[in-house]
């Protein structure tokens, strides 16, 4: 069915459940039945069915399983993309809480398809690179930068996705030789992305005083710093 | 020895507990042995345990119960809010309020600049030091 354009509202009101305020005669009025029918001449009018488009012939199936099988119950629900918090802005300054770059002080980009967030150093500054994070290991501070500048529209899971590998499976000679002879190098053009979405943040970086040694800097709990007490 | 303020009408005070931690108040008059009506621009005029008040230096000139405008009035005449805020007390919230609003750049800042401070006084002080030794 096409969408309706406007909700189905009752002009019944209803005054106690199951007992509208208006009989069936006074509804008929209201709802203009009468002015439909006089339209098409004392009649309500019919429209003929649609053509059903030639059932296919169902071929029988050639088994039929002895005993029932147990079909699990259908699950129709739909994960919904990850909630942006309301702190985290495009060119907010995040604090890492996990992984290898702890502590560091990095900038938001956007938010991806699949909930995580891109971020970047900038490289140039504190050494980490167009990264995916997952809201949950970060603190949104209230410092943001201007980032009109970059343009992060190519960037999406896709691109950081691991490269295919070369599977190994037979040569147990293999094995006893170099295991991990290949340590990959970082494709030129992920070098120059890197560079280009920099380029611009550095610009607006460097116009506000001290902010790029606050990138560069790690944070840390000190004594007698309590968290729940601390604005970021 | 002896009580140096009193709690009398006009004294302002400072709620130290309850919803209203931390505001002014004016006591505009005293319901029993333990409570006052307090009173204040911002706020409904309510009655309040003297525990939770702790008494200023602070003491306007006004009728008991007065009304709010003449209240205002008052308090306005005698420059509360100024006394109070350069009142070495009332510094010291204002500036125990500005360290808890510190973002965390903010912080970062006012380390950079505590570690230019101390630089400073250690070089006056070694130039110092090489006066005297000399």
């Amino acid at each position: 069915m096409a969408p309706r354009k406007t909700p189905v509202v009752s002009r019944n009101p209803q005054l106690i459940r199951g007992v509208g305020k208006y009989s069936r005669s006074k509804m008929y009025h209201k709802r203009g039945l009468w002015a439909i029918k006089a339209k098409n001449g004392g009649v309500f009018p019919k429209h003929d069915p649609k053509p059903k488009a030639a059932a296919t012939p169902v071929k029988p199936s050639k088994f039929y399983p002895a005993d029932d099988i147990k079909m699990p119950l259908p699950n129709k629900r739909k994960a919904k993309p990850t909630k942006l918090r309301a702190s985290i802005t495009p060119g907010t300054v995040l604090i890492l809480l996990a992984g290898r770059f702890m502590g560091k002080r990095v900038v938001f980009l956007k938010q991806l398809t699949s909930g995580l967030l891109l971020v970047t150093g900038p490289f140039k500054v504190n050494g980490v690179p167009l990264r995916r994070v997952n809201q949950a290991y970060v603190i949104g501070t209230s410092t943001k930068v201007d980032i009109s500048g970059t343009n992060v529209d190519k960037f999406d899971d896709k691109y950081f996705a691991k490269a295919a590998e070369k599977k190994n499976k037979k040569g147990e000679g293999e094995f006893f030789e170099a295991d991990k002879e290949e340590k990959s190098e970082l494709p030129q053009d992920k070098k120059d992305d890197q560079k280009a979405v920099d380029a611009a943040l550095l610009k607006s970086i460097e116009a506000v005083p001290d902010l790029k040694s606050y990138l560069a800097a790690r944070f840390s709990l000190k004594a007698g710093m309590k968290p729940h007490e601390l604005v970021f | 020895m002896g009580f140096k303020r009193y709690v009398e009408i006009g004294r302002v005070a400072l709620i130290n507990y309850g919803k209203e931690y931390g505001k002014l108040v004016v006591i505009v008059d005293v319901v029993d042995q333990n409570r006052a009506l307090v009173d204040s621009p911002d706020m409904v005029r309510s009655q309040i345990n003297f525990k939770r008040l702790t008494l200023t230096d602070i003491k306007i000139e006004i009728n008991r119960v007065p009304k709010k405008k003449t209240l205002i009035e008052a308090m306005e005449k005698a420059d509360v809010k100024g006394k109070w805020e350069n009142s070495s007390w009332g510094r010291k919230l204002i500036v125990k309020e500005r360290r808890a609003a510190l973002t965390d750049f903010d912080r970062f800042k006012l380390m950079l600049a505590k570690i230019k401070r101390g630089g400073l006084v250690r070089q006056e002080l070694a130039k110092l030091k090489k006066e005297t030794a000399a």
